[in-house]
């Protein structure tokens, strides 16, 4: 038995926190948050460098080969940065062109993505909230016509995978014809999502897509329950900072039971869900039966415990918890994308009760 | 990351397999004997393979075990799994003993240690008082020393087994001009003393497994004490280095959790399985999200403790973990059981077509109440996981300190 990391996976996730603290302190993290693109380059060349953004694409291809649980501790440690930048729709649209793609659409794309030369997203849910696989109802082949939501970075995307009826999957490479990307003003300014529209645009399908597409699905979820607890974990530290300094009737905070209970509950929220993503991420590689359920559950249970634990942090923060200059607000909207991306809590119960037989 | 156990474990379980089949249930001349004695034969035999008391000397009759929480793990599933007996349970083994090992007199373990273990002689525990919950330290029961005996006067409460027990390990106050905690002296009691009064306190669910013990003029040998004169708080929080059960908790919940779905899946509303139902489906799931969360941080804990490591803040959350699941299976469950959740969970048989499985579930719902209060308030486990766990200040209390 061992549920441990090991030490180059502890290692991975020191060095990804050390280059976040180093690269995007408070007030790098703020202006990219408020600027026009919510995109740094020199910071996603950073992570390029460091391997984050082919982890888990083979050495073939000029990636590391490594496993689900890698890739989901960089989510974890990115989430605790609040990282802004790319890497979950680059993450996931790799993740479907080696799953789904011919040899040579593989070619073509893995080896940029690796290598920062390009950036991949995917363009999954349709008005209604319809981001699963058995639920898209964009038609076409060769050409595409109808449109996207809630696509994360189209407008700095290279390739688009995007998922289509019967779970399949097309790439659109940036500036295809009839292509139009409009920003959605999502509430989480570190992870821009546009708006993709296809007329007669032209596309390339995955000739394994409807076979891939519910495993790349079930990847971005193991990857958005591990940003969660990394968000959530980063807004617990901040609440006991502040518990520890800020005084009130001449101690500090944290001596009141009131809000040491909150904390202790919120810890008791987050902390145990750790292993629960940890399994969702073993599973995907080593416990295929279990791996859509198991990414499911975890979704949906560090979605809702992330969010409560941003919701009690802006509590636990009082009347400057509230404000736009409190970092508070950063994490706050980082937990209501990973909530709401790919499906909220209550539709992953409802899956997790289907696969179960219930 | 791997979760099987490895090769060297489950060679290790294959010999405990080997063990159970030779040995349980008792074959040969062994399944003749009373159902008891075949146990306390089984328990002996087990001990001596080192299986069971492997934190306890083998001169106090224990199997003497390197711990190793992972080969402990294996035994009590695959004694779980024939329905084998395993170490004698109860407060004297999960307490007393261990305290006694680490801070008891030659005599004292040679005395109770090996009886104890053995299942041959029961203990009750003498801590709270109606005036001292939270507060511990602040008990009043007082024991004077008169000649070679203490004499002890006070009242305990929510004294488990102590109607059944020989002996109650008891924190007296002995020295109270000493500050609050200095105070206090661990006395080792005999229940069956004219001096000692009994009376079972009903709980709100109707049965009693709680009582008040009075002691009025209750005596006990002058060297029956445990730790120095004024040592008690300190001895009562000696720690052992035994194996810790941290998959234990988690499978409780576990288990409830699959009462649960099947509760869920038999019973019927509007014709239909409640399973069905689209809000007991949402219900049922987050839960599972907290079960799984506590399973495989279980899973974690073993790893670090079997390494040496701690597993810092997470193994202060098992009780509030358990207590808070406990809490959200009763409720749902008696969602669940609809009307049924009129009845009392004690009411007649004849009276009611209510099935053992649904009584215990209306049972339950009370229960899991009483399980969050025992053995510290779940606002009590709050206070370590903020204090000890995140570091947060303590509460001031000007008497809280001296007891280091």
């Amino acid at each position: 038995m061992n549920f441990e990391l090991s030490e180059e996976q502890q290692l991975l996730q020191q060095t990804v926190r050390q280059f976040l603290e180093k690269e995007c302190p408070a007030t790098q993290l703020r202006a990219v948050f408020e600027g026009e693109t919510g995109f740094e380059p020199s910071l996603w060349k950073g992570m390029v460098e460091m391997g984050l953004a082919g982890l888990h694409l083979p050495e073939a291809f000029g990636g590391a080969g490594l496993e689900m649980i890698d890739l989901a501790l960089v989510s974890e440690s990115l989430g605790w940065g609040a990282a802004p930048g790319p890497f979950l729709g680059n993450a996931l649209g790799g993740l479907a062109i080696l799953l789904a793609g011919s040899d040579e659409q593989k070619q073509r794309w893995l080896p940029r993505l690796a290598g920062g030369d390009a950036i991949a997203t995917v363009a999954f849910d349709e008005a209604g909230g319809l981001w699963q696989p058995e639920e898209w109802a964009l038609k076409g082949s060769r050409t595409l016509t109808g449109s996207k939501l809630n696509v994360p970075f189209a407008s700095l995307a290279d390739v688009i995978v995007v998922g289509l009826a019967g779970g399949e999957l097309a790439l659109v490479e940036k500036g295809a014809s009839g292509i139009e990307i409009r920003s959605m003003e999502g509430v989480d300014r570190g992870r821009r999502i546009d708006r993709v529209s296809f007329d007669g645009t032209p596309a390339q399908a995955l000739p394994q897509g409807a076979e891939a597409s519910a495993r790349v699905r079930d990847a971005g979820l193991v990857l958005l329950a591990a940003d969660a607890f990394g968000a959530g974990s980063r807004l617990l530290d901040m609440c006991v900072k502040y518990a520890k300094t800020r005084e009130q009737f001449g101690v500090t905070i944290g001596h009141f039971q009131a809000l040491k209970h909150q904390l202790a509950n919120m810890a008791i929220e987050i902390e145990p869900a750790r292993a629960l993503y940890w399994y969702a991420a073993h599973a995907f590689d080593h416990i295929p039966k279990q791996a859509p359920r198991s990414a499911a559950l975890a979704k949906a249970h560090l979605g809702e415990r992330a969010m409560q634990v941003a919701r009690d942090s802006v509590e636990a923060h009082g009347g400057i918890g509230f404000t736009w200059e409190c970092d508070v607000q950063i994490w706050f909207k980082r937990a209501m994308f990973d909530r709401a991306f790919l499906g909220t809590p209550s539709i992953h119960r409802e899956r997790a009760a289907k696969l179960a037989g219930w | 990351m791997d979760l099987s156990y490895g090769k060297q474990y489950e060679e290790f379980r294959a010999q405990v397999q080997e063990f159970l089949g030779k040995h349980w249930p008792p074959k040969g001349a062994d399944a003749e004997l009373p159902k008891e004695e075949g146990r306390r034969r089984f328990r002996a035999l087990a001990t001596e393979q080192g299986y069971l008391s492997r934190s306890i000397p083998k001169r106090y009759g224990g199997s003497e075990q390197e711990p190793d929480e992972i080969k402990a793990n294996i035994i009590r599933e695959e004694f779980r799994r024939v329905h084998a007996p395993g170490d004698v349970t109860g407060i004297g083994t999960m307490m007393l003993v261990p305290t006694l090992l680490e801070k008891g007199e030659e005599w004292q373990k040679e005395k109770f240690v090996g009886p104890t273990i053995r299942g041959e002689i029961g203990w009750c525990q003498g801590y709270s008082e109606p005036g001292s919950g939270s507060d511990l330290a602040s008990l009043k029961t007082r024991a004077e020393l008169v000649g070679d005996e203490w004499v002890i006067n006070g009242q305990k409460i929510w004294t488990t087994t102590a109607l059944n027990a020989d002996y109650m390990f008891c924190l007296c106050r002995t020295e109270p001009e000493a500050p609050k905690h200095g105070g206090i002296s661990y006395l080792l009691i005999p229940m069956k003393q004219p001096g000692i009064e009994v009376r079972p306190l009903r709980q709100m669910t109707g049965g009693a497994d709680f009582n008040e013990v009075f002691l009025t003029d209750a005596k006990t040998p002058k060297d029956w004490i445990v730790g120095k004169r004024g040592e008690g708080w300190l001895v009562s929080r000696a720690t052992l280095k035994h194996e810790r059960n941290s998959i234990g908790a988690a499978a409780t919940s576990t288990a409830m959790l699959a009462g649960l779905v099947h509760l869920a899946k038999t019973t019927k509303r509007g014709g239909k399985p409640c399973i069905e139902d689209p809000e007991i489906r949402q219900r049922l799931v987050a839960i599972e999200g907290y079960v799984r969360s506590h399973e495989y941080s279980g899973y974690r804990q073993l790893t670090l403790n079997s390494r040496g490591e701690s597993p810092g803040i997470l193994q202060l959350m098992n009780k509030l973990m358990s207590t808070n699941i406990g809490s959200e299976v009763a409720k749902l469950a008696l969602d669940v059981l609809g009307e049924d959740g009129l009845l009392d969970a004690q009411a007649g048989e004849e009276m009611v077509m209510l099935p053992a499985g649904n009584r215990s579930w209306i049972a339950q719902y009370m229960y899991s109440l009483g399980i969050a209060v025992a053995g510290g308030t779940a606002n009590i486990q709050r206070n370590v996981i903020g204090e000890r766990g995140l570091g947060l200040p303590r509460d001031v209390f000007a008497d809280r300190s001296p007891a280091k």
